[in-house]
């Protein structure tokens, strides 16, 4: 972390970057919020640990429309989404000055809760330099310990890899987290027949609270104004009226960003009511790779998404029903 | 509005149709006299690349029980590829659709040219009889569009 | 007092769902909401706070006020019944319920809202006192007490029982609807739960945000408040999101909308949130055309404005719920601690 802050004070003291896009220390052990620093001073409240899962390409967004170059830390999975926001313009190479920098896997808070770890004081165990695989969490109701990996967001145990997509320069180590296969919840799902299926999301999309956190997250949603935000549509953006409209909302979403989507895994992470919404995400990207070939969003900025592009031989949409 | 019981189910069925090829099929089963139930409600789109997922879900939503999209032979589009891109397109909602459970038959895409009255006809009859059998949308229709 | 076995709680449901509507705290795919019970519902009541606050069973997320039906050229206007039967919600925290006292100054005032007031009329609150609290909890910094909740029936479980305490006349009532179910505590219950309660006090005071403090909050200050520079640093990370205000408990703010059905109109009305671009949307375009004047109204409203207009009652009650599940980890503390620092470096 020290690393970090003083390449980022040299950076910033040499002019090549006018301002620093990283994460800033919470007032909780575990709540660190993206940020921007533009001087040494601010610098001091920089930090960098295993609970630094915000993908910073988002916030990208708006820096490439700010005066003078960025400077902005992104972790591998984020460079994914760097590079595919390139690809559709959405910013801009010149105005960012990336550091890739190590990952041994992202924590999520809510995972704590889940393994019964609450009243949190402090947590060690958690910063890039340990080997992460315990955390030692203080708590006002003892010591509590459990392992790195439990406590790890769904997506990095199905993580796409530690190399880094786009970079000027990388710091820090990574080690691998991948102990799942990607598809293997897909596919169950696949599996189910129509009422289990339907049963299963008609379960998990009642707790939908139309808050779009999934959607303000995600970097692949970077429309200006959403077409669930426009006010001569008489589906409403924010509620819940009956089961059809989260379905429609999730379903669109899912598709908007299809072929898009690097699989970043945000939307799952800020969902505050917990819904899988990475099964819609990755029920496309299983689908395009079957009938189109195997296709990473956001590995680089030149191929054609399979949604701008065909062949003449394309499988029919008879095949879905034909496939059962 | 109450259903009778003895009363059979006339399913609602959406057509979306392609201007250049499809809805000239159409025409072309109507002006041979061809029959095909009243239960299809034919929209006519330029091209159908114009229809997006949200119209279809959007048909569903208002109480549509089927939706169906014709569109111009693969190699025949008026716009030279817009059905290709449709053809993508559709297949990933359609396979998504199965995927949340909503049954695979209330959609399907057919490739109907200008000639083909016979086709759309027999297409139509086929898919209305299909919707009969698999009964009323509840999975993906909005309830406050209900009675 | 009274007093029951915990693992005769289902019993106790079924006797209170016998007559009334019950709603409470309902495990559903991982996470916990307030919802109506039935027999296979799976009730958690050891869970320190739902994810949604139970608002939302006075002031539904969405609710159709009245509906227009076109029937060939005659057009018929029916209005929503309002709610005129009596429901219990079981199992609300100290802090929803202050949440609830909150709502209760928007819409009890002239004009009353009718669809709130009947619910609240009808509605029979049973709050749970909570066990352990969590570092996100600082309800003591608005004055709420955890271990002592209010409303019609009070309750605290303590190991294996749940103590059961009516304070008002709806509760004694419902109590002695119960009497089958409940059996009487006796000096030694009463001492258990003084014990219990302490319990939870001196953990609260060893909770990190307990001794915020709120000192420069209030009307006098609202210019130099609303004119700060620190707002354009706070907002940053901020992603529009409805998160924060979607889950808390006091938040009061609704949009009104119609929906075609196709043989009519149905107009609802559903939460909104002033994270969102079109919140008080006019036909001349929006207040508050940037992230951050949305963000500050946020807060500006909470902290300033209500207890300015509310006899100096927050509008926060520092449920944590918002600390807890800020996608961009923003929250209400962080915004008054942020203030803090500004006056302290001058």
């Amino acid at each position: 972390m020290q690393e970090l802050r003083n390449r980022a004070k040299e950076l910033l003291a040499d002019g090549t970057v006018v301002r620093i896009l990283g994460w800033r220390a919470g007032d909780l052990p575990y709540n660190p919020e993206p940020a921007y620093f533009q001087s040494a001073e601010e610098l001091d409240d920089f930090v960098y640990n295993g609970f630094c899962g915000a993908n910073l390409s988002k916030y990208m967004i708006e820096a490439s429309k700010l005066e003078g170059k960025t400077l902005v830390f992104l972790k591998p999975c984020d460079t994914y989404s760097f590079n595919q926001l390139l690809k559709e313009h959405r910013v801009d190479r010149d105005k960012a000055y990336i550091i890739g920098v190590g990952c041994k896997g992202k924590l999520n808070a809510e995972n704590l809760k889940k393994l019964g770890i609450k009243g949190v004081q402090s947590i060690s165990g958690a910063e890039l330099s340990d080997p992460c695989d315990t955390l030692t969490v203080q708590t006002i109701y003892g010591e509590k310990t459990c392992s790195y990996a439990d406590a790890m967001l769904e997506r990095c145990h199905v993580c796409k890899g530690k190399e880094h997509m786009v970079y000027d320069e990388l710091i820090g180590e990574s080690k691998d987290t991948k102990d799942a296969d990607r598809f293997a919840e897909v596919e169950k799902i696949e599996k189910m027949s129509p009422e289990e299926k339907f049963a299963f999301f008609q379960s998990e999309l009642s707790k939908c609270i139309r808050c779009n956190a999934c959607r303000n997250v995600c970097p692949a949603c970077s429309c200006r104004k959403c077409v669930f935000d426009s006010t001569k549509f008489d589906s409403s953006q924010k509620a819940n009226v009956d089961s059809f409209e989260e379905k429609m909302f999730h379903i669109i979403r899912a598709f908007h960003v299809a072929g898009r989507c690097t699989d970043c895994g945000e939307c799952s992470r800020v969902c505050p009511q917990g819904i899988p919404l990475h099964l819609f995400n990755r029920k496309f990207i299983k689908d395009i790779d079957t009938f189109y070939g195997d296709f990473q969003a956001g590995e680089d900025t030149e191929t054609k998404a399979p949604l701008t592009n065909f062949t003449f031989e394309d499988v029919e949409p008879s095949v879905v029903a034909e496939r059962r | 509005m109450s259903i009778e019981k003895n009363e059979e189910f006339r399913p609602k069925i959406v057509a979306f149709c392609c201007n250049w090829c499809s809805y000239a099929g159409a025409d072309l089963a109507g002006s041979s006299r061809l029959s095909y139930p009243a239960d299809v409600k034919i929209i006519r789109v330029p091209c159908s690349c114009r229809v997006n997922p949200m119209f279809i879900l959007r048909a569903f939503e208002k109480g549509a029980d089927g939706v169906i999209m014709c569109g111009c032979h693969p190699g025949d589009c008026h716009y030279s590829t817009g059905n290709y891109y449709a053809r993508r397109r559709m297949t990933l909602l359609f396979s998504m659709l199965d995927y949340i459970g909503v049954e695979n038959g209330r959609t399907r895409v057919e490739w109907v040219s200008a000639a083909e009255g016979v086709k759309f006809s027999v297409t139509m009859n086929e898919f209305v009889e299909k919707i009969r059998s698999l009964g009323e949308n509840v999975r993906l229709g909005d309830l406050r569009c209900r009675n | 007092m009274y007093k029951i076995a915990k693992e005769q709680l289902p019993s106790l449901y079924q006797a209170i769902a016998g007559s009334k509507e019950l709603y409470l705290p309902i495990r559903n795919a991982g996470q916990v909401n307030f919802g109506p019970w039935s027999q296979d519902a799976e009730v958690d009541i050891d869970v320190l706070n739902s994810v949604k606050s139970p608002k939302d069973v006075f002031f539904p997320q969405s609710e159709n006020l009245y509906t227009c039906e076109k029937n060939g050229k005659k057009l018929s206007i029916k209005p929503e019944e309002l709610k005129n039967q009596d429901f219990v919600v079981f199992g609300m925290k100290a802090c929803d319920i202050k949440g609830v006292e909150v709502l209760d100054r928007v819409f009890l005032a002239e004009p009353i809202d009718t669809f709130y007031a009947a619910r609240r009329q009808h509605g029979i609150i049973v709050s749970l006192a909570c066990h352990e609290p969590e570092e996100t909890c600082f309800c003591k910094v608005f004055g709420v007490d955890a271990a002592e909740p209010g409303a019609d029936v009070a309750c605290w479980a303590v190991e294996d029982t749940l103590y059961w305490k009516p304070l008002t006349e709806k509760g004694e009532a419902l109590t002695s609807e119960l009497k089958d179910i409940l059996s009487l505590a006796d000096e030694s219950d009463e001492a258990k739960v003084e014990e219990e309660k302490n319990a939870v006090r001196s953990i609260i005071e060893k909770l990190p945000y307990t001794n915020l403090s709120l000192e420069g909050w209030n009307k006098d200050a609202l210019k130099e408040k609303f004119d700060s520079p620190v707002w354009e640093d706070l907002y940053k990370p901020c992603l529009a999101c409805g998160t924060c205000t979607f889950v808390c408990p006091t938040c009061q703010c609704y949009d009104i909308k119609d929906y075609d059905t196709g043989h009519g109109v149905k107009r609802y009305r559903c939460w909104d949130s002033c994270m969102y671009s079109d919140f008080t949307m006019m036909a001349h375009g929006n207040n508050r055309n940037s992230q951050m004047q949305r963000f500050r109204q946020r807060f500006m409203h909470k902290l300033v404005y209500f207890p300015a207009n509310n006899d100096g009652m927050y509008s926060c009650v520092g449920c944590g719920r918002c600390v807890a599940k800020c996608p961009s980890a923003l929250n209400i503390v962080k915004v008054v601690k942020a203030f803090q620092s500004q006056g302290g470096d001058k």
